[in-house]
């Protein structure tokens, strides 16, 4: 997340493959995705009549849209803090495809 | 299947897989992470659609439309949770200096895509004709 400063040498080890920057867009672009499944939920609820369940279940979505924010934004942080990154633990790997899991329930539960 | 119940016990044990081998190149692991990372946009697009279907197909018989929604829900929990199981795989494949593991679900999902978009267009013409 540095922008601004033209540094002409950015780096004593800079990744000539961008590997660190190619993972945060992708982690960018599936927090997007994320985003128009809760968008979604809001809509289901906001058009079919807004019953507590459903309403509760829309919510749940946009909750679970913040942790996978959150689990996101922790390891975009890890990324960016030095030239070469740990590699993905597999509890942020399953809380991550936990919430995916979760929002497909909350889903289930809006449809029927 | 036994396999895969063996593996969630990795999900939640980062030791476990960091016992084994020699750590690989970083970027390796971050090509990994960036694959689990598009298996987890299909499930979501899966877990999108599933939304769609309910929403923007309102004049469909409820029973089709509710089937259709939650086979595609369905289909992005079983792509989650794969995601996470071929990753976990995947790393400590690289770890051990293995063959990286092959499998199946690409061929399968993309089986299950087309029969759900031809069972759509049926459903939409027939629906649309009655």
């Amino acid at each position: 997340m540095t922008t601004g400063t033209p540094d002409p040498v950015p780096g004593p080890c800079r990744d000539p493959g961008l590997q660190p920057e190619r993972t945060r867009l992708a982690w960018r672009r599936t927090t997007l995705s994320g985003t128009v499944v809760a968008v979604l939920a809001a809509k289901t609820v906001l058009h079919g009549g807004a019953t507590p369940a459903s309403v509760v279940a829309a919510a749940l979505c946009c909750a679970l849209w913040l942790v996978f924010l959150r689990i996101a934004h922790e390891r975009i942080r890890t990324l960016s803090a030095t030239p070469r990154p740990r590699p993905l633990t597999p509890p942020y790997a399953t809380a991550a495809a936990l919430c995916t899991v979760a929002l497909a329930l909350c889903g289930a539960l809006l449809v029927l | 299947m036994i396999q895969f119940v063996r593996n969630v016990r990795l999900w939640f044990a980062p030791e476990e897989v960091r016992q084994e081998g020699d750590t690989p190149d970083y970027r390796f692991s971050l090509a990994n992470e960036r694959t689990f990372l598009a298996w987890l946009r299909t499930a979501l697009a899966l877990i999108g659609g599933g939304f769609a279907v309910d929403q923007f197909l309102p004049d469909l018989r409820w029973g089709w439309r509710v089937g259709l929604a939650l086979a595609l829900l369905a289909a992005g929990v079983l792509c989650s949770l794969r995601a996470v199981n071929h990753w976990v795989r995947c790393e400590r494949a690289m770890r051990r200096g293995e063959d990286l593991p092959v499998s199946r679900f690409p061929a399968l999902l993309s089986m299950v895509v087309a029969v759900v978009a031809v069972a759509m267009v049926v459903v939409v013409l027939v629906g649309w004709e009655g």
